[in-house]
């Protein structure tokens, strides 16, 4: 085993054996090099946080048909260094009545709440911080902290538009946690875990093939999720200012921004590991560890690229709107999607794999047009009863 | 004492002094956070426990559900969030034998059980915890109706919600 194909575990060995060289205890060596890793990944995640906010602002200015940042440095490389400069010497303020430690509390949360799910990201067949049985369900577990830090954010600034806008934001997370639940379950029916790498090795076939209406519902929870639009009523700056983090000033409000930023950049990778094959493209990711790394590092980065698309394409909705698109649309097709994958891989699982993967997609297109009916037929009623009859029924009369 | 059991007692005493917490906060909402801080607690023994499947479930439920609608609850119907008058009635002492006579039932009906002072077996490489408990779940032999009567009691406190929250035309 050499460093080119386990790096790892080969950094890893060397430095424990530097470590009891010196007279350190076995285990606590063993947790000290786990620490200093955990350390080096977080910091080069933070790295990458400050060039998204660079990609982010590029990308945000050539949708709306502007140059974007382009005076410090090459391309305008250096603005987000300069942003960071200037967040840190700004005035750190405190509003008055403020919960202290609350307030203080809830930007470290909303941070934390997005690196801890890079603890179960798989970035190459050998590179994964843990590789949890139940490595699914723990994205929403770190997603239930993120909403934690929302309403901790609002409630202990003591001001109405931080509440009102965490409310609505602990309202849209919740209640789209439950499609995106549904959603996970179908890589794991597909791939029979709920570990991420078993889902990735079971990928010879994407699951966007075999799934394309998960993939779909996957990607507009994970941007509810995320807060972004059209979902962004919590921060709906025409009407609550800023939302939640209203109140937040410096590097704390700093927090929040590069949070939902690397947020959308890892559930672009979330969007990659479970639908789009993760590291693997076309057996390269077994060449060298570094090619899985750059090949997932691109797939999330294009599933970013999606999500700015959208953010940036559409209109806000409203709350009421929203929620009955989640509760009276997107979960009962979510749970339908799982009841009917489910199904279909009982009675496919001995089948050839051409036969396996027309059976899904048919499934996947008939549950999409029969629920887009139903919406179509539910909808044209809704709107009978707001117009009144049809003007030509009237005319008869 | 080996540094399983030192962390194991660390988590432990944090468990129960953000349990104490809960009660005698003042603040509702900082009650409801300590809360918070104490389903964690019990979901780190169960990481311990080598049950990590159902470590993420409590994060997911207790924490991503049940206390986020306590704060909802607590913020939503109480105009001011501070508790007044005491914290404790006159019949906190009975409270506390109760709480220290359960204690040491449990550990006395525990003391009889076989298992109490075995140490745990080491758990092979390879073994699928939530594969055997969705056997356990699902199968006949196993727990299939004990949890599908749960499920319908879930249902059905599902759908009295609605009906109770229904707005009748």
């Amino acid at each position: 085993m050499n460093f080119w194909n386990d790096p790892l575990k080969v950094a890893a060995d060397w430095l424990t054996g530097i470590f009891t060289s010196w007279g350190m205890n076995a285990v606590f060596a063993h947790v000290l090099v786990a620490f200093l890793g955990v350390l080096i990944l977080i910091t080069i995640l933070m790295v990458i946080d400050v060039f998204l906010v660079w990609i982010e602002r590029k990308v945000v200015a050539r949708f709306q048909d502007r140059l974007g940042p382009n005076r410090v440095g090459p391309f305008g490389l250096i603005q987000p260094f300069a942003d960071i400069i200037k967040l840190l010497i700004k005035e750190d303020t405190t509003p008055d009545g403020a919960d202290k430690v609350v307030y203080n509390i809830a930007p470290l949360l909303s941070m934390m709440s997005v690196l801890i799910l890079w603890a179960v990201v798989p970035l190459a067949p050998v590179m994964i911080g843990v590789d949890l049985n139940a490595g699914v369900l723990f994205i929403i577990a770190a997603g239930a902290i993120g909403t934690l830090s929302i309403i901790m954010a609002g409630w202990s600034s003591n001001n109405k538009f931080s509440v009102i806008g965490a409310f609505r934001q602990v309202a849209v997370m919740v209640s789209f946690e439950i499609p995106m639940l549904a959603m996970l379950l179908i890589p794991t029916i597909f791939s029979g875990s709920m570990g991420m790498n078993a889902i990735i090795q079971s990928q010879n076939i994407w699951f966007v093939f075999l799934s394309p209406l998960a993939a779909l519902i996957f990607l507009i929870a994970a941007i509810a999720e995320l807060g972004r639009a059209p979902f962004d009523l919590a921060e709906g700056e025409s009407e609550l200012v800023s939302g939640y983090n209203i109140e937040y000033s410096g590097m704390k409000f700093g927090m929040f921004y590069a949070g939902e930023l690397l947020h959308a950049f890892t559930y672009g990778g979330f969007w990659a590991i479970l639908f789009f094959g993760g590291y693997r493209f076309f057996g390269l990711e077994k060449v060298s560890p570094f090619l899985a790394i750059a090949i997932i590092v691109i797939k999330a980065l294009v599933g970013y690229w999606v999500i700015m698309w959208v953010k940036y394409t559409m209109m806000r909705i409203r709350i009421d709107q929203m929620l009955a698109f989640n509760w009276k649309f997107l979960t009962p097709v979510a749970f339908v999607l799982v009841m009917v994958t489910a199904l279909m891989n009982a009675l496919l699982s001995g089948a050839d794999s051409w036969l396996y993967v027309t059976g899904m997609i048919l499934s996947n297109v008939i549950v999409a047009w029969v629920s887009l009916e139903i919406v179509r037929s539910v909808s044209k009623k809704e709107r009978e009863k707001v117009e009144g009859l049809k003007p030509v029924v009237e005319a008869h009369h | 004492m080996t540094g399983e059991q030192i962390f194991f007692l660390l988590v432990g005493l944090v468990t129960l002094g953000a349990a104490l917490m809960v009660v005698t906060s003042r603040d509702l909402v900082h009650a409801a956070l300590w809360l918070v801080a104490t389903l964690f607690g019990v979901a780190v023994i169960y990481t311990l426990l080598n049950a990590g499947f159902i470590a993420v479930v409590q994060v997911v439920v207790y924490i991503g559900a049940i206390a986020i609608l306590f704060i909802f609850a607590v913020m939503l119907t109480r105009r001011t969030l501070r508790d007044t008058g005491a914290s404790v009635n006159k019949n906190w002492w009975a409270g506390a034998v109760v709480a220290v006579a359960t204690f040491a039932g449990l550990t006395f009906l525990l003391q009889s059980w076989s298992g109490f002072s075995k140490t745990a077996a080491v758990i092979p490489s390879g073994f699928d915890a939530i594969s055997q408990l969705g056997d356990a779940l699902t199968s006949p032999a196993g727990y299939v109706l004990p949890f599908e009567v749960a499920s319908v009691l879930l249902l059905a406190a599902l759908v009295g919600a609605v009906y109770l929250a229904f707005n009748k035309k």
